[in-house]
């Protein structure tokens, strides 16, 4: 049977999705979307995309039992080690698989856009690996305080490209990106999140599912059982959140727990909490639930986190709220930069600051003892620092 | 028979259309513009609602728009504006929008708000044909309305055809793969896509937009088709000149 979180024939979850898209990117649109399962499944793609999953990228990832963090939560937490990735984030997943579906589709050229700078850096990553060009479109404000992320892409090779309009943050960049494709039907739209027209969201999604496929095998391992009581993944786009989520979204018995970015707070006018402050609405050509005014005008939202700053949230994100399926909690600024410098003192860890987001709901939960919950480590916090250490001088 | 069509039995030749961003280069602006562009024989006029992520648009429209929005431009406003020249303004208008703006104001809502204006053509770069078969195309039959879709080099035979079918105003061929902007001539590509659209014999009438900026570009484009769009050109002159000068972009085009 068909799972309901999978999209329709128009690429909807519920009435979230769709490919919202000028006639002129139309074709490249189709191309992909007639051809993007069949090179997933097929046997040629799977041997190369494990292969390099496993050679180059340096899967799987380790489930971790963080004891010291399980103790003072009275839980067993496990993190789930994206960040031990090649290029130190779950963001490698998605490139190498599409660089691969772009190969087959006879591309050359790469484009892609960047929040905090993770997937630019996979992205550029994996053209390096393939020599293949590559363009990266960043958020004049992100190329600021993501600047190690921009040194790494330009030693890999890619030009990476200021956006400067708007908020010129990860929205600003993909319409960038999007504007650049559209001018250059040639190129490879190689996205970052689950987002985008579909069936971007849909390929995505299926390529961060080795997340979650390997979470299955590691906690019956360790625990027994396939299936832990809660995951916990923050979400800016949602992909890291739709890997960690993916093979246990029709079981119901698993809690799913998104954490948002509320910045400065979820109502002080400075914040990336979509579902909460969002209504249905379009942008970069799906139909989601979008921080807008009155006559639909993309509002700019605010994190201290470039990869959260995000007015709008995957489709497939906007149906699991919606129906219920995953619980939406958030995080302020201040409380994630608490709870990375809590992971990083008891376990020696220092994560991303978005991953501090899913960590810092920690404190809000009501969790029972013997509750297995696995946080989806997403990725590490060395492009960070700058913004950790001014943290703790104030 | 809608206020295109009507257009286009009085003349059907060298049309010239000229879009504009509402609220720019000063909010009131918007009236101003359609009476200057109507007084300088301009034959219809695509009126801009100003949004804040117009992917199909370059980056002369989207800074329009962007001011314009700083100006504090609306959609009630913008239809408040149209309504005050509804009585004189004897211009076919075509408003282009994208699909959100629609979609948060209320569908029926904003097609109430246009047939009000007098107004009974959309351009809404980003509603794809799928969404228009699915659900607008009834609600657009409701209000009496009609959609235009863009057609580009890359349009397949198959799909035009069926534009074609669905057409009642005008289809807007994209004159190259890319956004909005003066690009100053037209390439012997572009020329070979409008021959084989043109050999097409569509039932539809084509008018021809992006890249169009001058006399020369019109005239080559009205070649190929019924008529041609001048947008970004236009902003940049209103942009540095102000609405006072019009006719000094317009006269030499169509003389």
């Amino acid at each position: 049977m068909k799972s309901k979180f999978q999209p329709d024939e128009n690429g909807y979850f519920g009435q979230y999705g769709g490919a919202f898209i000028p006639e002129l990117l139309y074709p490249n649109v189709k191309e992909l979307e007639d051809n993007y399962i069949q090179i997933i499944e097929s046997e040629e793609f799977q041997t190369e995309y494990k292969s390099l999953l496993k050679d180059y990228v340096g899967r799987p990832t380790p489930l971790y039992l963080a004891k010291r963090l399980s103790e003072k939560y009275g839980a067993h937490i496990y993190l789930k080690r994206e960040d031990l990735n090649h290029t130190g984030a779950h963001k490698v997943n998605n490139t190498v698989g599409q660089i691969l579906i772009a190969q087959k589709l006879g591309k050359t050229k790469i484009i892609a856009e960047t929040g905090a700078g993770q997937h630019g850096v996979a992205t550029a990553t994996v053209c390096a690996l393939m020599g293949l060009e590559c363009t990266v479109f960043m958020g004049e404000k992100d190329i600021v305080r993501q600047a190690p992320n921009v040194a790494r892409m330009k030693m890999l090779g890619a030009k990476v490209v200021p956006a400067t309009s708007g908020s010129k943050t990860l929205k600003d960049a993909t319409n960038e990106a999007i504007r650049y494709w559209i001018q250059h039907p040639d190129t490879f739209y190689l996205i970052g999140s689950v987002v985008g027209p579909h069936p971007h969201p849909d390929m995505v999604a299926r390529l961060q599912a080795v997340i979650s496929e390997e979470m299955k095998w590691q906690l019956k391992e360790k625990t027994g059982k396939e299936n832990p009581d809660t995951i916990i993944a923050c979400v800016g786009g949602g992909s890291n959140a739709a890997g960690a989520f993916y093979h246990y979204m029709d079981d119901e018995e698993v809690e799913l727990i998104a954490v948002e970015a509320a910045g400065l707070g979820v109502n002080s006018g400075e914040s990336a909490a979509t579902s909460q402050l969002g209504e249905v609405g379009i942008i970069h050509g799906s139909k989601t639930i979008l921080m807008q005014d009155e006559y639909g005008q993309i509002e700019e939202p605010y994190s201290i986190s470039a990869g959260l700053d995000y007015p709008g949230v995957g489709p497939l994100h906007a149906f699991l709220y919606e129906s219920g399926r995953a619980k939406f909690m958030n995080a302020t600024d201040k409380e994630a930069l608490a709870a990375a410098y809590e992971l990083t003192k008891i376990e020696g860890i220092i994560p991303a600051l978005e991953t501090a987001h899913a960590l810092a709901v920690l404190p809000k939960m009501d969790l029972k003892k013997d509750q297995v919950v696995v946080i989806n480590l997403s990725g590490r916090g060395d492009k960070d620092l700058d913004i950790y250490s001014k943290y703790l001088e104030e | 028979m809608n206020s295109i069509q009507k257009l286009f039995q009085k003349k059907d030749q060298n049309l010239l259309s000229i879009y504009f961003t509402c609220g720019f280069p000063e909010l009131n602006d918007t009236t101003k513009v359609i009476s200057e562009l109507e007084k300088h024989g301009v034959d219809f006029i695509e009126v801009g609602l100003p949004y804040s992520d117009p992917l199909a648009d370059g980056p002369t429209i989207q800074e329009s728009s962007q001011k314009a929005l700083e100006n504090g431009i609306n959609l009630d406003l913008i239809f408040d504006q149209l309504m005050t020249i509804k009585a004189t303004n004897k211009t076919p208008l075509v408003l282009m929008g994208y699909l959100n703006q629609m979609l948060k104001y209320g569908e029926d809502k904003f097609c109430q708000k246009v047939v009000d204006c007098g107004i009974d053509t959309l351009i809404i770069p980003d509603l794809p044909m799928v969404e228009f078969e699915n659900h607008y195309q009834q609600l657009f039959d409701k209000y009496g309305l009609t959609n235009v879709f863009l057609i580009t080099p890359n349009t397949e035979e198959e799909r035009i055809r069926k534009i074609d079918s669905y057409t009642k105003a005008f289809i807007y061929v994209v004159a190259s793969s890319s956004i909005t902007g003066a690009k100053g001539e037209i390439s012997n590509q572009q020329i070979d896509y409008f021959d084989r659209i043109k050999a097409m014999n569509l039932k539809s009438k084509l008018i021809i937009g992006f890249g169009i900026s001058d006399k020369q570009t019109f005239h080559t484009a009205c070649k190929y088709a019924n008529g041609a769009i001048i947008g970004s050109a236009f902003i940049k002159n209103v942009a540095k000149n102000g609405v006072d000068k019009i006719d000094a972009f317009i006269t030499p085009i169509i003389s």
